[in-house]
């Protein structure tokens, strides 16, 4: 298939892992990923593609099984959400550590309880310091593109790192767009069969073998870690050159962050996600009705954390409105952190401000990012922060607040 | 069984206890199958013993085959996701895959994944080295600890008489649960019986599919008895019937061993320090399911 045809990032990612040729697939149903792995599953018992499926007992002996058939050489796909990752969790880090490159694509999902299927990033964020590359998409033609790039970037000899391409529950995994399909000898070209070597890679050869995943002691534990911190770190400069790779062969191109209106404006609103694309009609919106000079920063790529785009787009910026999907309880939001982090250390530091939103599938809506833009508008204006978090679309008289 | 040096898959040099039965059983199980195989070893004693054991990274590797550990629970599936990789790759002809776990990590901890795996009908060996209990982490009880013993988490005292009581079952009975799975081989073995276990190794080897076999190996430190009465131990848990040798081949069983005279189970038990609280009572129970479970198999 190729050339143009409507369908839902689901769909997408399957065609994605079609094209890629990934040799094995395994998962475990839940909703709202479960479409991708059965129209996987429907091209392989087709003949359409030349892969093994698993559906394994459970998301822990999915994820369990993507490692075995990595670690014999396969190019692995699996995809989940939510309590499905959870139950991944053990895993997730022993795939990171074994510097396996498997692609994981996350329908990002809140987590029990309260109980519910609808979109938030809390299932993701608690997979966040397992080592995994994560990139956030905001459209469904991006969730194809990234899931295609992501084995080009796993299987880099400075990253075999495991990557997970998250896009939005519902938002993006069954809402349909108009996707431009590459064909199969393109992306045979971009992205070549998995080849990995004994001697470079966790492969369990038998011509050449080696034990993999035994204890380790003190003496050399921080040295594995410094190891997966190094790939992450060169992982930045391999997205990039893998994004450019890729605009160079199909025309499209993303980066590590995209920028909307970033270079004069006054307010930088960081968002991950379809949040993005919403909050980009509404800097327009802003900019024509208002006058005022705001703008969007889109992190794509969440770990590796883009310190260096961050701060290039916040250059200029008074406030930096943090608009994030997660919570970290105790404390405030985990992209809120990172920006924290990121600004602390450098000679600008506009006033930071932290929003939660779009809790358990609460639709973000236009008028909450303009409520959010007004709030950073005010704090520009004055120089003074209301409150340190604010619950941008909490139904106060449900709490009693 | 001798293997010149060339042809030994374990090679000497591990970090398990002195007068283990596990490293015995796994030596043996490997040795038979030879060159062409990929293991995947599970948490527990051996993971320890033969994957590095806090050597890394030279030392105690002493297999000559490639092997990975990726954690306790995974076995079936990492072995699935193997098979599953050779065969897409065009690779998966000659090589068999085999997947090493103790007790816990077969019975309690990794049922849902080799459940998983034999119900698919992924072709691999499964070597469960049954130590009866949770040796890696110093002895506490597991679905396969025999009634009545005494572990760490199931100790004795006024108010309990050590593991779980008044079943028709000594153990958990795994080789059962996995021949209700349909699979082509079941199979239990001895350290004490080496040229048996080989047999039956090699014999699994040959057949196409999900093969599972259980090993009884005491264990000295766990159990309570000298490191030296390792074997004589694994070999009265056959003589009492405690432990019977058989093979289920796509559903039929065969004892392997019928032993003529039967020995009494309280000369088993008493060598072991976990079962010193039993009362003569609490002996006859036990003898009473040996007892049984020969009738069953219309042996005695």
């Amino acid at each position: 298939m190729t050339g143009q045809r409507l369908m839902s990032a689901n769909r997408a990612v399957a065609e994605a892992v079609k094209l890629s040729e990934a040799k094995v697939v395994s998962a475990y149903p839940i909703t709202p990923q479960t479409s991708i792995v059965e129209y996987l599953s429907e091209f392989i018992a087709k003949g359409d593609m030349d892969a093994e499926f698993i559906q394994a007992e459970s998301e822990f002996g999915a994820m369990s099984a993507c490692i075995g058939a990595s670690s014999v050489g396969a190019r692995v796909f699996t995809a989940s959400c939510s309590q499905g990752l959870a139950l991944m969790h053990e895993l997730n880090y022993v795939a990171a550590g074994l510097r396996l490159p498997i692609v994981m694509a996350v329908t990002n999902r809140q987590l029990s309880q309260p109980l519910g299927m609808w979109c938030d990033h809390s299932d993701a964020m608690g997979e966040r310091d397992a080592g995994w590359i994560q990139i956030y998409v905001e459209t469904c033609q991006e969730a194809l593109d990234t899931v295609i790039q992501a084995f080009k970037i796993a299987e880099h000899k400075d990253v075999l790192l495991p990557v997970m391409v998250c896009f939005d529950g519902f938002i993006l995994s069954h809402t349909s767009e108009n996707i431009k399909i590459p064909s199969q000898e393109a992306v045979r070209k971009f992205l070549p069969a998995y080849k990995p070597d004994a001697d470079y890679h966790t492969l369990m050869d038998t011509k050449k073998p080696l034990a993999a995943g035994g204890g380790c002691p003190p003496a050399y534990g921080t040295e594995f870690d410094f190891k997966k911190f190094e790939a992450q770190e060169k992982a930045k400069e391999v997205i990039r050159k893998v994004d450019q790779e890729f605009a160079d062969s199909f025309g499209r191109q993303y980066g590590l962050v995209e920028a909307y209106r970033c270079d004069d404006a006054d307010v930088v609103l960081i968002a991950m996600g379809t949040v993005v694309g919403t909050a980009k009609e509404v800097v327009d919106k802003m900019r024509e009705e208002k006058g005022w000079p705001v703008g969007v920063l889109k992190l794509r790529s969440y770990r590796p954390f883009p310190k260096e785009d961050v701060l290039k787009a916040t250059a200029h910026a008074k406030v930096v409105a943090v608009l994030n999907r997660a919570i970290s309880y105790g404390v405030g939001t985990p992209v809120y952190s990172d920006v924290a982090a990121t600004l602390y250390g450098n000679s600008h530091r506009p006033i930071l401000l932290n929003f939660i939103a779009g809790m358990g599938g609460r639709d973000v809506t236009q008028k909450t990012i303009a409520a959010v833009f007004e709030k950073a508008k005010k704090s520009a204006d004055t120089g003074k922060v209301e409150s340190e978090l604010e619950w941008a679309d909490l139904n106060k008289a449900l709490v009693g607040a | 069984m001798a293997y010149s040096d060339e042809d030994l898959i374990m090679v000497p040099g591990n970090r398990a206890c002195p007068g283990c039965g596990a490293v015995l059983a796994v030596r043996h199980a490997l040795n038979a199958l030879g060159k062409n195989i990929i293991v995947h070893v599970a948490t527990s004693c051996m993971e320890v013993s033969i994957m590095g054991g806090g050597v890394f990274p030279r030392g105690e590797y002493p297999l000559m085959v490639p092997s990975i550990h990726t954690a306790f629970e995974t076995s079936g599936a990492v072995v699935s996701g193997m098979d599953a990789g050779l065969k897409a790759l065009g690779k998966r002809e000659g090589i068999q895959l085999v997947a090493i776990a103790g007790d816990g990590g077969t019975a309690d901890i990794g049922l849902q994944t080799l459940s998983g795996a034999v119900e698919r009908g992924h072709d691999f060996i499964y070597i469960c080295y049954d130590n009866e209990a949770y040796m890696n982490t110093g002895n506490q009880r597991s679905g396969t600890t025999t009634m009545f013993a005494a572990t760490t988490t199931s100790p004795v005292g006024s108010k309990k008489r050590g593991e779980r009581h008044l079943l028709i079952n000594l153990k958990k009975d795994m080789p059962a649960i996995m021949a209700a799975h349909g699979i082509p081989y079941v199979a239990t073995a001895s350290i004490a019986y080496p040229a048996d276990l080989v047999k039956k190794v090699k014999k699994a080897a040959t057949i196409r599919g999900p093969k599972y076999i259980q090993i009884h190996c005491p264990c000295a430190t766990g159990w309570g008895f000298p490191e030296s009465k390792t074997v004589e131990m694994a070999r009265l848990a056959v003589q009492t019937g405690s432990w019977i040798l058989y093979e289920i081949e796509n559903g039929k069983k065969t004892v392997s061993l019928k032993v003529a005279q039967r020995k009494p189970v309280k000369e088993y038990l008493t060598l072991q320090k976990r079962f010193t609280h039993l009362t003569d009572d609490e002996i006859s129970q036990i003898q009473e399911l040996v007892d049984r479970k020969w009738k069953e198999l219309d042996l005695s």
